[in-house]
Parts: structure tokens; C-alpha cells; sequence
């Protein structure tokens, strides 16, 4: 945080003090990036007649518990949500383990071929893997994964955004005085990590996790196409609630606002912290 | 820095007892420094050779066959897959929709995010909120966004045409008009991401040092001057590097336009496929149509395209990188 205010302090001289209309137009932003959020509580809390006026009311009715009941009995919601808190659950947690192991490896232990392989990692950034898609659907097809939650677990295991991130961080975040302290007392290797490493890269971890679990949250394309509707993730139950012939808006909103809920609660709580993490990540990367 | 252990010397001294070889505790230690490196980045390997490099090659050799989801055996065709897109109409429209869909969300993102940046970097007053409030549409899911996009652009009942209609416009078909329906998925893009690029933007901008703005002061020059002869250059290689990102990103664009269809759960991409992209085109072909073959080899000269783009920018980012004055990357 402290880079952030000395920041601020920077850009004071250089920019100067705001005037109204920065806050104007930064308010108008604002409202515009709330106010889809709002229309589809708005719907979602009225009937589909909302949708017929040209100009709709403005302040929420008191149909939005009706209409969620409804959505839960469409399409299995809570089996949704289930999947998708133990998906992305799973999912962060192995990241964050799998990209702090790798990272620390990569940032302050000697081993052969190591540069090779940390500029694999960095090139491996720019593939698109998205376009495996196929072989990936065949291969989960013929172990019998198709339809279950590790098809879409175990591809996200870990990223290479995750371990190029930790790697930048641990370098300057673990200083080797206190490798070699931990070496001297005896500590195997794996302790050092777990003792000494994390809890030093413990703030690029949380980031990371938060990032990891969004990303995963949200994921749509290969949820769509290895699960089915019966045992679907959050994403893949609404896209099904609204691929009916007529969509039933007032249904099909109150679906996308239970399901924006959980990641809105994690932005107001951690919204900081977020900001701060696109903000470091956009000068080490 | 040496982690790694000496080798206990070699015999002993002055009658010392020492062992000539190292205890077992001794090699087991040096096993772990040896051994651990590797089995901390295996994950990683293990995990991307299987779901990342596997299937990018098998789609390769998938390409080569008539292969059916479910039907008989692949039959190996060699490059007739690739032939046959080539000519195929509908694959030449879903590229340049993809990439006017490209052009649309990211050259408008990229000015206003600048803009944004500018705005954010000022002495503000509740500075995190403003930036936790311009950054929430990051938080919206896609699958969200299309159907709350698609509701909003809806040709009848659409909050947008009634507005349009309100202000005595003529509303627009945003489904059916081929341009119109991109401005509205590009729209759609640009709602979720200009807030992210923007603070990524600021921080470069504050990583730009102070100095360089008080000497252009000092010359006289004024807020506009400063910001496009100070400022502008120097963020150049961010720029560059949120452009390559969002083409990497853009050129696969997928969910926006498969729910901003006015027949949900469509893959055509609209009546005449006016908005159907690449990855769209794919999907359908793959998991509508069962043409895994022929969709393996759309993966395939999709990946040579965002590969291809990808190049472009990296030798011109490599070119700007030597420009002097630029401190960061």
C-alpha cells in the first residue's frame, strides 16, 4: 500500500488537484458500471411486464424471492452452486499451493535447466489452451470424467499466470539469509517452503487466490461443454435457464443476480485488495 | 547462494573419527536439495503437458480425420479439413466478425481506459472507492453480462430502444443488423473490462517518474502538452502489453455472442450468422454438428492467427522497448 500512496503523492504534482467534472465524470462511470447489476434486480424483483413499458419503474418490486424460488425450481441451483463452490474452492486452493511451490523453486533454488523451464512457463502465457478444447472432450469422454466435476477440476490444477506471478514475487520477498538460517537448523526442504517461504509471500498468495477463485467462478466454455444440465456449474445452469424457447426474463435475471451475490460480497469485502493486485501485477508483469 | 552442502572432507585428520562417507541423515539432505526443485515445478508440467500442449498437438492430428463425436471410425483425410474451410463462407464471416468485434471492443477500450487512468491518478477524494467502483463489472460474470446485455439491446422490449424511441430515435435491431449487433457485443466487452485496464494503466502511470513532469513544467509546458508528450510515451510498452492480452483474449471471444442471441441457446451466432466468431463457429461445429475433425482444424488456424497477431505485436513491442527513457519492462 505504501507504493500506492507514494503514488498518489506523485501524481499530485503532476496532474494536479481534481476539479468537479473529474468526479462527474467519474461518477457517471461508476453508475454505469452498477447499473446493469441494477436493472437485472430490478427485473428480477418485478414480473415480465417491466420489460413491455418504455420507460420502466425505477425502484424494485417484491417479487424477487418468488422469482428465485422459481429459478431453484427450473433448473438444480443449489446442486449449481455446490459444484461451483467445491470447483472453485479446489481449485484456489491448489492453484495457490501448486504456484507458490512452483514459484519459490523457480526464485530461489538452483537446479539444472531452470531458466529453460521458467521461460516455457512465460511463453506458455500466450497460448491460448482454450483451443484444445476437443482432444481435452475426447480424452475426459473415454475416462468416463465427462459429466463430473473433475473434468473440470483437474485441467485448472494450476496456471502458468499463478506460477509466474508467485515467482516475481517471491524474489524479492524472500531474502536467502533466511533460507540459509533454516538450512543451518536443519530444516528439509519442504519445511523451508511451508515455514519460511509462505508466510513471507503470504499477501501475493491471498491475491492470487482471489483472482483464481473469480476466474474459476466465472469460467463458462469447457463447464458448457464436458458438464451436463444435470449436474452443472453456476455458469452452465444459467445459460440453461435461459436457452428456453421464450425467455422468462424475470426468471432468467433473478438467476444471474443470485449468482453475482457471492462474487459482489467478496469485491465489497476485499475490493482493496483487488485494485492493489491489478496494480502490482500491471508493474511487476 | 549455497543451499547446497559441502561434501563432509574427504578422510579424516589427525586420527579424527570422522566417517569417510557422508551419514545417511547427510545424503538424504542432499537428495532433498537436489530432488525438491524438480518435484516443486512438476505440478505445473505434469498438469499443462496434459491439458495445455497434449491437446493443442492432438488437435493437429485430429484435423486429418472425418471425425465423428459418437460415429465410426475416423477416417484419415489429410488436409481436406483444411481445404474445405478455406472455402467455406462461413467461416471467412465468423473471422471478420472476430475481428470487427476485435476492433470495436478494443481500440474504444483502450482511449477511455487512458482517459480513465487520467482521471483516477488525480488527488481524489475516496480514491479506492472510485477505483473499486470503476473496476465491479470485472466482477460480473460473462454468462451474466451476456444474458443482462441481451435483455438491455432486446429489439422490442430492450431498455435501450426505449430509450432510443423516448428521445424520438428510430430503434435499432441489434440482433438482426450485422454491425449494429457488434457495436452491442463490443459494448458488452468494453462494460467489463475498461475498468481493469484502466488501473492498469494508472499504475504505470504512477510508476512514471516525477521528475519528467516537473522539467516539462519547468519549459512551460501545460497539462495537455505534459500528458501527451510526457505521459503517453511513456506508457507505450503497457499499452502494448494490454493490447497483446486482449487480442489473445478477444480472438476467442465466445460466450458474449453465444447469449446475446435472440434465440437462446443458439450456436449460429444470429438468423444469418451476422454475429457468429470463430470460436463460436467451432463450438457448434464440434459439439452441435459432432465434425470434431473439421472443428479440430478451425482450432487449428485459429491458433496461427492469434499466434500470428501475437508476433506482430511482439516485434513491435520489442522496437518501442528500446526507445530511451522508458524505465519499467
Amino acid at each position: 500500500m505504501t507504493t500506492l500512496q507514494t503514488g498518489l503523492r506523485k501524481s499530485v504534482a503532476t496532474l494536479g488537484r481534481p476539479r468537479k467534472a473529474t468526479y462527474v465524470v467519474l461518477a457517471i462511470f461508476v453508475l454505469g458500471s452498477l447499473f446493469p447489476f441494477y436493472w437485472s434486480f430490478l427485473v428480477a424483483s418485478r414480473d415480465n411486464g417491466v420489460l413491455t413499458e418504455r420507460i420502466p419503474p425505477f425502484l424494485p418490486g417484491g417479487n424477487f424471492f418468488a422469482n428465485a424460488q422459481r429459478v431453484f425450481d427450473s433448473v438444480p441451483f443449489w446442486k449449481a452452486l455446490a459444484n461451483s463452490v467445491i470447483v472453485s474452492g479446489t481449485v484456489t486452493l491448489t492453484t495457490v499451493l501448486f504456484s507458490s511451490l512452483a514459484g519459490f523453486a523457480f526464485a530461489k533454488l538452483r537446479f539444472r535447466g531452470k531458466n529453460g523451464l521458467f521461460v516455457f512457463i512465460v511463453v506458455t502465457l500466450a497460448v491460448p489452451t482454450q483451443l484444445g478444447i476437443i482432444p481435452l472432450f475426447i480424452a475426459m469422454s473415454e475416462l468416463g470424467w465427462a459429466g463430473h466435476l473433475e473434468a473440470v477440476i483437474v485441467p485448472n490444477l494450476v496456471t502458468a499466470f499463478g506460477v509466474f506471478w508467485m515467482r516475481q514475487y517471491t524474489v524479492d520477498a524472500l531474502p536467502y539469509e533466511l533460507i540459509e538460517a533454516a538450512r543451518v537448523d536443519g530444516c528439509s526442504m519442504i519445511r523451508i517452503f511451508w515455514n519460511v517461504c509462505m508466510p513471507a509471500v503470504r499477501p501475493a498468495a491471498a491475491i492470487l487466490a482471489m483472482f483464481t477463485f473469480m476466474m474459476s467462478w466465472n469460467d463458462f466454455l469447457w463447464p458448457l461443454v464436458v458438464l451436463d444440465a444435470g449436474n452443472p456449474t453456476v455458469q452452465v445452469a444459467l445459460e440453461k435457464l435461459q436457452s428456453g424457447y421464450y425467455v422468462d426474463y424475470s426468471l432468467v435475471l433473478a438467476g444471474t443476480t443470485l449468482a453475482t451475490i457471492p462474487i459482489l460480497i467478496v469485491f465489497v469485502l476485499l475490493g482493496r485488495q483487488i485494485v492493489a493486485g491489478i496494480m502490482q501485477g500491471a508493474v511487476k508483469g | 547462494m549455497t543451499v547446497i552442502d559441502k561434501v563432509a572432507p574427504e578422510g579424516s585428520k589427525a586420527g579424527e573419527r570422522v566417517s569417510p562417507r557422508p551419514t545417511f541423515r547427510h545424503r538424504l539432505s542432499r537428495w532433498d536439495v537436489k530432488v525438491s526443485p524438480y518435484l516443486y515445478v512438476a505440478p505445473f508440467f505434469i498438469v499443462f503437458g496434459i491439458v495445455g500442449l497434449f491437446p493443442l498437438l492432438y488437435t493437429a492430428y485430429v484435423s486429418l480425420f472425418k471425425w465423428k463425436a459418437g460415429g465410426d471410425d475416423p477416417d484419415f483425410i489429410g488436409l481436406d479439413n483444411y481445404k474445405d474451410l478455406f472455402a467455406d463462407s462461413q467461416f471467412w464471416n465468423a473471422l471478420v466478425n472476430t475481428i470487427s468485434i476485435f476492433l470495436l471492443s478494443s481500440v474504444p477500450q483502450l482511449i477511455i481506459a487512458v482517459m480513465l487512468a487520467a482521471l483516477l491518478g488525480a488527488r481524489l477524494r475516496g480514491a479506492t472507492g472510485w477505483r473499486v467502483g470503476i473496476l465491479l463489472p470485472y466482477a460480473a460474470s460473462l454468462v451474466s453480462i451476456g444474458i443482462i446485455f441481451a435483455n438491455l439491446f432486446g429489439s422490442k422490449y430492450g431498455l435501450i430502444n426505449g430509450v432510443l424511441q423516448t428521445l424520438g430515435l428510430d430503434p435499432i435491431d441489434w440482433q438482426a443488423n450485422r454491425f449494429a449487433s457488434h457495436v452491442a457485443i463490443a459494448i458488452m466487452v468494453n462494460w467489463r473490462w475498461t475498468g481493469y485496464n484502466a488501473l492498469i494503466v494508472l499504475a504505470a502511470m504512477q510508476a512514471i517518474p516525477k521528475e519528467l513532469h516537473e522539467a516539462a513544467l519547468i519549459d512551460g509546458a501545460g497539462l495537455w502538452r505534459r500528458f501527451f508528450n510526457v505521459t503517453l510515451p511513456l506508457l507505450k510498452p503497457t499499452l502494448i502489453f494490454v493490447t497483446i492480452t486482449s487480442t489473445i483474449g478477444g480472438l476467442q471471444i465466445f460466450t458474449e455472442p453465444k447469449l446475446f442471441d435472440a434465440m437462446p441457446g443458439s450456436n449460429n451466432g444470429g438468423s444469418t450468422n451476422q454475429f457468429q466468431t470463430v470460436t463460436l463457429y467451432l463450438y457448434q461445429m464440434a459439439f452441435e454438428n459432432s465434425s470434431l475433425g473439421y472443428a479440430s482444424a478451425i482450432a487449428w488456424v485459429l491458433f496461427l492467427v492469434i499466434v500470428l497477431i501475437a508476433l506482430v505485436n511482439f516485434f513491435l513491442t520489442g522496437r518501442l522497448a528500446r526507445t530511451p527513457a522508458v524505465k519499467k519492462k
